[in-house]
C-alpha cells in the first residue's frame, strides 16, 4: 500500500484540519494517522495517508495541497513514506 | 511513525541544504564505433537520447513525490579517446559537438566523459582527444573532460602531466572559464557521478545509473549538537549522520533505476559543498573546532572527516563507489572563500589536504602568468599523493589571462567564484621538461 506523509506547519487558525481532509476526500484519499502540536502559536501537523492509486492521484493531490497551502499561508508538504523510513532502516 | 522523525526529514532539505547532488546515467558507446567519425557522432548521438531520453522526467517525478531536490541530472560516457580510432583533432569535434547535442536534447545539466587514460602511454585517440581540448571545451557548453596521467600500477606519464600544462593555457587564451571544465587525474575511478571528472568505464555494464549525494550542512548541524565533547564523539557523529544522507541517495538512486528500467550503479556519498553559506566543508572543519580553515590541525580534522563519511555511507548502500568522502574545492566553498581571503588557507595547505580528502586540489584559482610548466608541475605533485598512497587525486587550477593574486573569478552557478592565489615564484620547467615516466611506487617497505 502506498502512503504518504502531509505536514502543515504555519500560523494556527480556525479551519485547518477541515480543509486539508477536506482536499484529501476529494482526492479519495484516506487518513491513517493524525498527529497535532501548538506551539508559540504555531501549526504543527503530520498525517499518515493512504494513497491507493498513487500514480494518477499524486502530482494532483500535492498541486491542490500547494494552493490550499498558499490560501491558508500555511507549508504544506507531500512526500512519499519511503523517505522518512529510509533514513533510519537498513 | 514519530513526528521528531519526520520534521527532522523536512529540516534537512529545507534548512540544511540536503539533497541529491545529482543522477548519473552512465552510458556504455563501445558498441557506437562505425566507419567514419560522422556515422560514429550519430551513433554517440542517437544511443545517448534513446536511453537517456527520461531521465529528466523521471529524476523530477522523485524529487515532487519525495520532496528531495535533485540539483542535477547528468551522463557520463566511455572515455571519448576509446572510441575515436583513427580520427584527428579536428575529426575529435564531432563527437564533442554530438555530446553536447545529445545533453541539450535530453535537457540534462552536463554531461562528462570527453576523457582520454594515458598514465602508461598514449593512443592516436588520447592525442587527438587532448589536442582538441582548447577548442572542444569553448565551442561546446555542457561537456565535461578529464584526463587520467596517473596510477598506483603505472606511476605517472610525465609527457602526459607536461602536455596537460600545455594545454590549460591554451584554454585559457580562448575563454575565461572554460578551465572549470577539465579535471587531471591520478587513480580516476569509472563509477564517479560527479563533474567535471565523471566517465562510464570500460569494464562498467551497458547502462547505469549512479547518485552522488551531498549535504555539508546536515553534517555541520549535527556536531552543532555535539560542542566540547570528544573527538570520536564527532567521528560518530558523522558516521551516523552519512549514514542518514546516504540511505536517501540509495532509495532515489534504486527508484530512478527502476523507473528507467536499467541497471542501478553506486552511490557516492560525498559531501559537496555549493557556493551558499550554509552548504560549506569549510564549516564543518571549522566546528570540529577550527577557528579558520587552513590553521594547524585542519588536515587531522579533514581526515576524521573523510573516513567518518566512508565509513557511515558504506553500511546505508547495496553497493558504494565513485570518490566518496569530503571534496574541498575552493570557489565552490564559502568558507574556503573566506579563508583564501583571510590569508590563512594556502596553496601548500590545501596541497596536504588533498593527501586525505576524496579528491584534490579543485577550482583553484591561479594568476593568469602561471607558466604552463608551473601548472604541469602542481599537477605533478598531485599525482605524486594520489599514487604513492593509492587514492584518487585530482587537479582542476584555473589559470585567467589578465588577473593576479587576490582578484575574483567567476564561474558562475555551482561553480562558483574564486579568489586568484599566488603560486611559488621559482620555476619547475627544468624537471617538467624531461618528459618520460615516472615509475609505479613500490607497495611493499611502506613507511
Amino acid at each position: 500500500m502506498a502512503k504518504a506523509v502531509v505536514t502543515v506547519v504555519g500560523k494556527d487558525k480556525p479551519g485547518i484540519i477541515a480543509s486539508v481532509a477536506q482536499t484529501l476526500a476529494a482526492h479519495d484519499v484516506n487518513i491513517l494517522d493524525v498527529s497535532q502540536t501548538i506551539m508559540s502559536d504555531i501549526f504543527t501537523m503530520s498525517m499518515l495517508v493512504n494513497l491507493a492509486n498513487l500514480d494518477e492521484t499524486f502530482n494532483g493531490l500535492q498541486d491542490d495541497l500547494n494552493a490550499l497551502g498558499q490560501q491558508l499561508h500555511v507549508e504544506i508538504h507531500t512526500q512519499r513514506e519511503e523517505i522518512f523510513d529510509a533514513m533510519r532502516r537498513v | 511513525m514519530e513526528t521528531t522523525q519526520i520534521t527532522e526529514t523536512i529540516n534537512m532539505v529545507a534548512e540544511e541544504h540536503l539533497d541529491i547532488r545529482t543522477v548519473t546515467m552512465g552510458i556504455s558507446l563501445l558498441d557506437t564505433v562505425a566507419g567514419t567519425p560522422a556515422a560514429t557522432a550519430k551513433n554517440i548521438y542517437d544511443k545517448i537520447t534513446t536511453y537517456a531520453k527520461d531521465l529528466v522526467a523521471v529524476a523530477q517525478q522523485i524529487e515532487r513525490e519525495f520532496g528531495i531536490p535533485i540539483t542535477n541530472k547528468r551522463i557520463s560516457v566511455t572515455p571519448i579517446a576509446l572510441i575515436a580510432g583513427k580520427a584527428t583533432p579536428d575529426e575529435m569535434l564531432l563527437y564533442a559537438h554530438a555530446l553536447d547535442d545529445a545533453a541539450k536534447t535530453v535537457g540534462v545539466d552536463f554531461i562528462g566523459g570527453y576523457s582520454a587514460l594515458v598514465q602508461k602511454g598514449f593512443a592516436n585517440g588520447d592525442l587527438a582527444l587532448i589536442k582538441s581540448l582548447p577548442r572542444a571545451l569553448t565551442e561546446t557548453d555542457l561537456v565535461m573532460s578529464s584526463v587520467n596521467i596517473g596510477s598506483s600500477k603505472a606511476g605517472i606519464n610525465l609527457d602526459a602531466v607536461k602536455l596537460m600544462g600545455e594545454t590549460i593555457k591554451a584554454i585559457t587564451d580562448k575563454s575565461d572559464t572554460a578551465n572549470a571544465k577539465l579535471v587531471v587525474f591520478a587513480n580516476a575511478v569509472e563509477d564517479n557521478p560527479f563533474m567535471a571528472g565523471a566517465f562510464h568505464g570500460v569494464t562498467e555494464a551497458d547502462v547505469v545509473i549512479n547518485v552522488g549525494v551531498s549535504g555539508p550542512g546536515v553534517v555541520k548541524r549535527a556536531l552543532e549538537k555535539v560542542k566540547g565533547e570528544p573527538i570520536h564523539i564527532v567521528a560518530e557523529t558523522v558516521k551516523k549522520t552519512a549514514f542518514k544522507i546516504t540511505r536517501v541517495g540509495q532509495m532515489v538512486g534504486a527508484l530512478a533505476a527502476e523507473r528507467l528500467g536499467v541497471e542501478f550503479g553506486i552511490v557516492d556519498l560525498s559531501l559537496a559543498p555549493t557556493p551558499a553559506r550554509g552548504d560549506s566543508v569549510a564549516e564543518v572543519l571549522e566546528e570540529i573546532g577550527l577557528e579558520m580553515v587552513g590553521t594547524h590541525g585542519t588536515t587531522a580534522a579533514l581526515m576524521l572527516l573523510n573516513d567518518a563519511v566512508k565509513k557511515g555511507g558504506v553500511m546505508a548502500s547495496q553497493r558504494v563507489g565513485g570518490l566518496s568522502g569530503a571534496f574541498i574545492p575552493v570557489s565552490e566553498d564559502a568558507g574556503m572563500i573566506d579563508a583564501v581571503e583571510a590569508g590563512i588557507l594556502s596553496l601548500a595547505k590545501l596541497e596536504a589536504m588533498t593527501a586525505v580528502c576524496s579528491v584534490g586540489l579543485d577550482m583553484i584559482a591561479v594568476p593568469g602568468n602561471t607558466s604552463a610548466t608551473t601548472i604541469a608541475a602542481m599537477i605533478a605533485d598531485e599525482a605524486a599523493i594520489g599514487v604513492q598512497n593509492n587514492k584518487t587525486t585530482a587537479v582542476r587550477v584555473l589559470p585567467t589571462n589578465g588577473t593576479k593574486v587576490g582578484d575574483m573569478v567567476d564561474y558562475g552557478g555551482l561553480l562558483g567564484t574564486a579568489p586568484v592565489m599566488p603560486v611559488v615564484p621559482k620555476s619547475s620547467a627544468d624537471f617538467i621538461n624531461r618528459g618520460g615516466h615516472i615509475p609505479a611506487p613500490i607497495h611493499s617497505f611502506k613507511n
